[in-house]
């Protein structure tokens, strides 16, 4: 009676022949994944470069009028550059542009590919079928695991960081552009059709623009989740804010971990709010 | 009326099954089971079966069906937003369903528009740009589309709202803005799909008669869906009865009053306003009662006894009416021997014989006589207080 309370089969499966199959894989392809790799390094090194080539104040400049556009307050205008001026002001400046740098390529890859991507999955439904568990998938999985593919592919360094943070943030994206089109009003498309638009016409001048509010929060997730891998992936030298939080970890310092983990937070909350106020705002027909 | 009118759109043996088992199904509506009844046994779901149309040029065409009648479907058949399973429609004798996709774009663009009951405006777009959309998929551009469009407002009874938001709009101003737009393009069919069904009561009336009055103005061929009798026979020319996918009945509204097709059509009927629908010449009795103009008293007193009245109709050569006299009147033409030209009374209320009940209302209850059916001139009958009080009982 054994069998009744211990699981009578497992199985023997090889585990080291899947490592073995993808290292394999990595050495074949490695003039491929070279080259990705050093793409992707100059994109976020070329952000990088635009972003530190503007002066500090010009930042604290671009939040305050951002804010006051937003909420049409000074006070929400001056509350966030006062943020941004705090985070200057405990000296990591230059590791917030490196953050941002690898954020920002992350939500532009996620954009590019996850917005056609979202697009396709409203039009078809076979489409929609096949992909809805890869997402589900893509985002329930523990996110230290796409760091292993990462650097099994791509090494260490911001490239593989980039790419482990897409495919954990591009979800957001081709889900909310998916939902957004297919909640446009039936009798909208229908219209748009009746008119006789041709199918591109129907999907830019009527779908994407009504859906416009759907895709931005979908664009505002991404941001947020891209946000939220930045200690992890510094796990696999991303660098910036999260590798200091990882190192006040690993040496207990309370004070640099308080420092950078706040740093973290501040741009958050900015990135956040700017994003949000760009999906509401702008509402005003031509 | 529209007799002489020339065809324009042609429906013949359009079916529409959804579901599985279309054959079955299809098998059982020929042998005539009821739509539920096959869905029961098939599980396939008949929107539409054997519904055969003939539309003409310029005609305002209802259809009309309670929900679940298969009208919407139709409708959409006509620019083929909804494929029909079998069947051909013919628009000016070239089967539509043949066409390939871009002489399909080409058709919708220049030959059909339509108007939503939910409007389908797009809110991301202004008003202007939501009149001028058809004008701008066909690639016009911007000087003429928007020069066009802020005309098509001002027809609609719009203007100096151009610039302003969807959402900023009444119900009744959306769908003058829908009309606008289908009318921008100028095509010479009009699609309305329930257009004022989600309209309150007051404005609903008030866009009725406002599409009335631009139709006459451009006599489109607009084929209207609707589920209220009232509407359908307001606006109607010929009245297509729609009941579980199948055409019950077309007819003008005339003859469908007086020629209903079964209990269905007649309990439609029985839903509507019948005084807007019958006409004074349905109701109106012989005139019996006529004397000519150069008679004695003696001839017309003795015309009053026969018939049992106590006035009598005065015409001229041809039954041109020329007034009425009384008893008295004929009493006093004895004593002073004149013919009953003299005791005349020639202000008697008189109506046009294509009239509707409606129109005379006020009048038949108003006058002391029966009033005068007349048609150029010339008498054509009578019709009393009772027969105008028993159509609407």
């Amino acid at each position: 009676m054994d069998w009744l309370f211990k699981f009578p089969f497992t199985s023997k499966l090889d585990l080291e022949s899947i490592d073995r199959v993808i290292r394999d894989f990595s050495i074949q392809n490695k003039v491929f994944f070279d080259g990705i790799k050093s793409g992707l390094t100059a994109m976020i090194n070329f952000l990088y470069m635009i972003l530190a080539w503007f002066p500090w104040w010009v930042y604290l400049i671009l939040v305050f009028i951002l804010g006051y556009s937003i909420k049409r307050s000074w006070k929400t205008g001056l509350m966030f550059s006062a943020a941004l001026f705090l985070i200057g002001y405990f000296g990591v400046w230059d590791l917030m542009l490196i953050t941002l740098s690898i954020v920002l390529t992350s939500v532009f890859l996620s954009v590019v590919f996850g917005f056609p991507t979202g697009i396709l999955m409203a039009f078809s439904n076979r489409i929609h079928s096949i992909l809805r568990p890869i997402l589900d998938t893509m985002q329930t999985m523990p996110v230290f695991v796409y760091l292993i593919p990462a650097v099994m592919f791509f090494g260490l360094g911001k490239a593989p960081a980039v790419l482990a943070t897409t495919i954990y943030a591009i979800v957001p994206i081709i889900r909310l552009t998916n939902l957004g089109i297919r909640q446009v009003e039936e009798e909208v498309v229908e219209a748009a059709k009746a008119f006789g638009s041709t199918s591109i016409q129907t999907l830019i001048k009527v779908q994407i623009p009504q859906a416009k509010e759907t895709i931005l929060t979908g664009l505002n997730q991404t941001l947020m989740m891209a946000m939220a891998m930045v200690v992890t992936s510094s796990m696999i030298g991303a660098g910036g804010l999260g590798m200091e939080v990882l190192i006040s970890v690993n040496r207990i310092e309370m004070g640099r971990g308080l420092v950078s983990g706040l740093a973290v937070v501040i741009v958050a909350i900015l990135l956040d709010r700017l994003s949000q106020g760009l999906a509401k705002g702008k509402e005003k027909p031509e | 009326m529209s007799e002489s009118s020339t065809l324009l759109l042609r429906v013949k043996d359009i079916t529409k099954i959804y579901g599985k088992n279309r054959k079955d199904a299809a098998q059982l509506a020929a042998s005539g089971l009821t739509k539920d009844a096959i869905k029961l046994k098939t599980k396939a779901t008949v929107a539409l079966y054997d519904i055969n149309l003939d539309i003409n040029q310029g005609e305002v065409f209802v259809i009309i069906g309670l929900s679940g009648s298969g009208k919407s479907t139709l409708v959409r058949f006509f620019n083929l937003l909804h494929q029909p399973g079998e069947g051909v429609i013919e628009y000016k004798g070239k089967n539509i369903l043949d066409l390939k996709s871009k002489e399909l774009i080409e058709f919708r663009r220049n030959t059909v528009s339509m108007v939503f009951q939910h409007f389908g405006l797009m809110s991301h777009r202004s008003v202007l740009d939501n009149v001028a959309y058809g004008l701008e998929v066909r690639g016009v551009d911007k000087a003429t589309r928007y020069a066009k469009s802020r005309e098509m407002l001002k027809m609609v009874g719009l203007e100096g709202i151009e610039n302003q938001s969807i959402d900023s709009c009444s119900g009744g101003m959306k769908q003058r803005i829908g009309l606008a737009r289908a009318l921008a393009c100028d095509t010479e069919i009009l699609l309305m799909d329930e257009p004022f069904s989600a309209l309150d009561p007051l404005v609903r009336k008030e866009m009725q008669f406002e599409l009335l009055q631009i139709q006459r103005r451009l006599k489109k061929t607009i084929i209207f869906i609707t589920h209220d009798m009232d509407e359908a026979f307001k606006l109607g020319d010929r009245v297509a009865i729609l009941r579980d996918g199948r055409l019950v009945q077309v007819a003008t509204p005339q003859e469908m009053v007086s020629n209903p097709a079964d209990e269905y059509v007649e309990s439609f009927i029985a839903s509507a306003d019948k005084t807007k629908v019958i006409g004074v010449s349905q109701i109106m009795q012989t005139p019996t009662c006529v004397v000519r103009e150069s008679d004695g008293g003696a001839r017309a007193l003795q015309e009053m006894r026969l018939n049992g009245v106590s006035s009598a109709y005065v015409v001229a050569a041809g039954m041109q009416l020329k007034g009425l006299i009384t008893a008295q009147g004929a009493l006093d033409a004895i004593e002073q021997k004149k013919s009953v030209y003299d005791f005349l009374i020639r202000e008697i209320p008189k109506v046009e014989v294509d009239a509707i009940i409606t129109q005379i209302l006020p009048l038949a209850v108003s006058s002391a006589y029966p009033l005068a059916v007349v048609e150029n001139g010339v008498l054509r009958g009578i019709v009393t207080k009772a027969s105008v009080i028993s159509t609407m009982i």
